[in-house]
């Protein structure tokens, strides 16, 4: 029935500054692929991914545990474990650039100082023996060569910026002396440091109590807000997106299942992946239910199906699906979807 | 903290009196007369035999002979050699000698073990690493004894030979620091090599941390990446061990003062067994517990500095 679709395989989302604009976005991520040698073989951790993210916008990058949205973002940072970690393909452009053709020296340029990240385990993700203060201020003194006084001083502002009560009296602390939530502010504020134009957090929440978890994505959204970088929001909870987030890529097994505008993807998902992700919300008018879980098991990595690697799981499955690998098809001026039944999806007739 | 310090320095007191318990039923238990000994080959006259006896409570039972020994210690008195040489005054002579010897020992130990430990973990799977890790294995399977005359022979011996330069001293201590330069080698050895293992894997691990890659995301140089933010924390496990080894030093410089003639409480020790100097062999064993004891209480409170999650009470 869609066969007669003509698949137009799309990378990204595509873009709709760009588009209109003619220029580069702020970052772009282009076919990439990333695969790490481990003693069990190769393991295909990325496949093809590409997003564009521009100067203002919040990209929620989602998926469950295992898809690649780490590695992606370890990519980007230029942090990916030596010496598993190959890219034997694809590009990522920071304001036209390509960072995987720059020289270390130059890469560091832009690492801490123009692109950020904040961790997901603030804990283990700050240094122990190091006071915040100190730890906050190692960004001035490092890349700007502040003196040490300077240098507090403005880890104070930014303790103050991200909310840290007392903050003048908490600079000389350790790490394990915060709690969970105030740690993640300092991860936030050793980020936000230097003014990058870029913020990749990674799952910044996933490790905090659900009432915190609500003030540290609203810390993100409005330092994102005042100072109009571009944000890079990884997670695997599809609840906290809808608010920040204005558009949204969908990852399984390294791949980018579907990409679309943020509130496009809650009204009429197109990918049975995405849809099933939607279902497994918790949500106040349907508490007490069930919630919905996606049968089965994430693909394996080292040995990746033929065919679409969701089609174990997939409810929409067609015989087709096992042997021809669907391109990511652009389905509208914003939208992709990697299923070759999207249309069938988009109308909802099963699941 | 200073509570903490009291605290340790009583629970050491139970663990120094079954120390000397124990050494003393040790000593008690070897075979031989210590007073015949003491006449090698000729036959001690009788009377004299009856009157040491006595007047070193040798009839007594072990438990009384004990008694006395632990009495006297309380006031002060760690008892007589044969010879009538007061022990407390043999030890304070000889101890500063093994205290030069451990810790030149553990100066080296520290210098190299360190230093090539790191070099291997920054250099790991590549030729450099594979050698510095056979070296240690060497190290650590070729026994003290043969080291220490191996050493003794070519780089005391042999060079001086050669070149007509003494490089370094094989026996006794009258050249100051420089004659402990070869047996604090010899002594250290070992140490030296387990230290170069533990160093290369501490630095390897916190290299992986998350905290390790944060920096790296920060921007920060590597040379500050390895050298402060990965350091600082692989050093905590290697002061332990290093804390814990001082003891393991002084003990080992019984073979080590032997081998090179050093005149310490080594030396000492293992002339006094010979000749079953009982009180002797009790002051240097229990010296030697209390040192243990107190480089390990030291790094416990180091371990305090430079691990800010560690507080006592
Ligand atoms: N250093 C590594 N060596 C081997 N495999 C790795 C490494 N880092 C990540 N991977 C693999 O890459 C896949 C994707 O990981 P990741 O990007 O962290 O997933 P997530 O989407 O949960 O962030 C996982 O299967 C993981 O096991
Ligand atoms: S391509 Fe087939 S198996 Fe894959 S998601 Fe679409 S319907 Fe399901
Ligand atoms: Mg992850």
């Amino acid at each position: 029935m869609n066969q007669s679709t003509p698949p137009i395989p799309a990378w990204g989302i595509p873009d709709p500054v760009r588009g209109v604009t003619g220029t580069e976005p702020l970052l772009a991520v282009d076919d990439l692929h990333v695969e790490f040698a481990t003693r069990r073989g190769t393991v295909k951790a990325v496949n093809g991914v590409s997003y564009a993210l521009n100067p203002g916008e919040t990209l929620a990058v989602l998926g469950e545990s295992g898809s690649g949205k780490s590695v992606t973002a370890q990519a980007i940072m230029g942090i990916l474990d030596a010496p598993q970690a190959r890219i034997p393909r694809g590009r990522i452009r920071f304001r036209g650039t390509d960072l995987l053709r720059l020289k270390e020296d130059a890469r560091a340029q832009v690492r801490g100082r123009r692109i950020a990240m904040v961790f997901q385990d603030a804990l283990s993700a700050l240094n122990p023996v190091f006071t915040v203060g100190s730890q906050i201020a190692e960004m001035f003194r490092v890349h700007q060569g502040t003196s040490r006084r300077d240098a507090e001083a403005r880890a104070v502002e930014l303790m103050d910026r991200v909310r840290i009560p007392g903050a003048r009296q908490r600079l000389h602390d350790y790490p394990h002396q915060f709690s969970g939530g105030m740690r993640q502010r300092i991860m936030i504020a050793m980020a936000i440091a230097l003014d990058p134009e870029v913020l990749i957090a990674d799952e910044p929440t996933t490790a905090l109590d659900v009432t915190v978890q609500a003030q540290i994505m609203e810390l993100l959204a409005e330092v994102q807000r005042d100072s109009g970088m571009g944000m890079i929001l990884i997670t695997h909870d599809l609840g906290v997106v809808a608010d920040v987030a204005d558009k949204i890529v969908v990852m399984y097994g390294g791949r980018i299942v579907e990409n679309a505008l943020v509130h496009d993807v809650y009204r009429t998902p197109a990918h049975p992946y995405t849809k099933g992700l939607l279902k497994s919300i918790p949500r106040v008018d349907r508490k007490g239910r069930e919630l919905y879980a996606i049968s089965g098991t994430p693909p394996n990595l080292l040995d990746m199906p033929p065919g679409c690697a969701f089609a174990p799981r997939c409810p929409y499955r067609q015989d087709n699906c096992t042997t021809e690998a669907p391109p990511l098809y652009r389905i509208g001026p914003t939208r992709g979807s990697a299923c070759h039944y999207w249309r069938e999806v988009l109308d909802g007739s099963h699941g | 903290m200073g509570r903490y310090i009291l605290r340790r320095l009583l629970q050491a007191i139970p663990v120094l009196l079954g120390a000397t318990l124990l050494i003393y039923a040790i000593v008690f238990a070897l075979p031989g007369d210590p007073i015949a000994s003491m006449y090698g080959d000729k036959r001690a006259p009788e009377n004299v035999v009856n009157a040491m006896r006595e007047q070193y409570h040798l009839n007594d039972p072990f438990i009384v002979q004990y008694w006395h020994y632990i009495s006297g210690a309380f006031q002060g008195n760690f008892g007589r050699t044969f010879a009538g040489v007061e022990v407390s005054s043999i030890i304070a002579s000889k101890f500063q000698v093994t205290l030069n010897l451990a810790f030149t020992a553990l100066v080296m130990e520290a210098v190299i073990g360190v230093g090539l430990g790191l070099y291997a973990a920054l250099r790991r799977g590549r030729a450099q690493d594979t050698m510095v890790l056979a070296s240690t294995l060497v190290l650590i399977s070729v026994p003290t004894l043969v080291t220490g005359f191996v050493l003794q022979l070519l780089l005391g011996v042999k060079l001086k030979q050669s070149t007509g330069i003494e490089f370094f001293p094989i026996s006794g201590v009258a050249d100051g620091l420089h004659s402990y330069l070869l047996p604090a080698f010899v002594l250290a050895g070992t140490s030296i090599a387990y230290l170069t293992r533990l160093t290369r894997t501490s630095l390897a691990e916190t290299l992986r941390a998350d905290y390790i890659r944060t920096a790296v995301a920060k921007g920060m140089p590597r040379r500050r990446v390895v050298g402060r933010h990965a350091l600082r924390n692989a050093l905590i496990p290697l002061v332990t061990y290093l804390g814990a080894d001082l003891g393991t030093l002084m003990g080992g410089a019984v073979i080590t003062e032997t081998i090179f003639n050093l005149p310490g409480i080594g030396q000492e020790l293992f002339r006094s067994v010979y000749e079953r100097q009982q009180p002797v062999v009790v002051g240097i064993v229990t010296l030697l517990v209390l040192v243990y004891i107190l480089a390990n209480l030291i790094v416990d409170l180091l371990y305090a500095v430079l691990d800010p999650r560690i507080r006592y009470e």
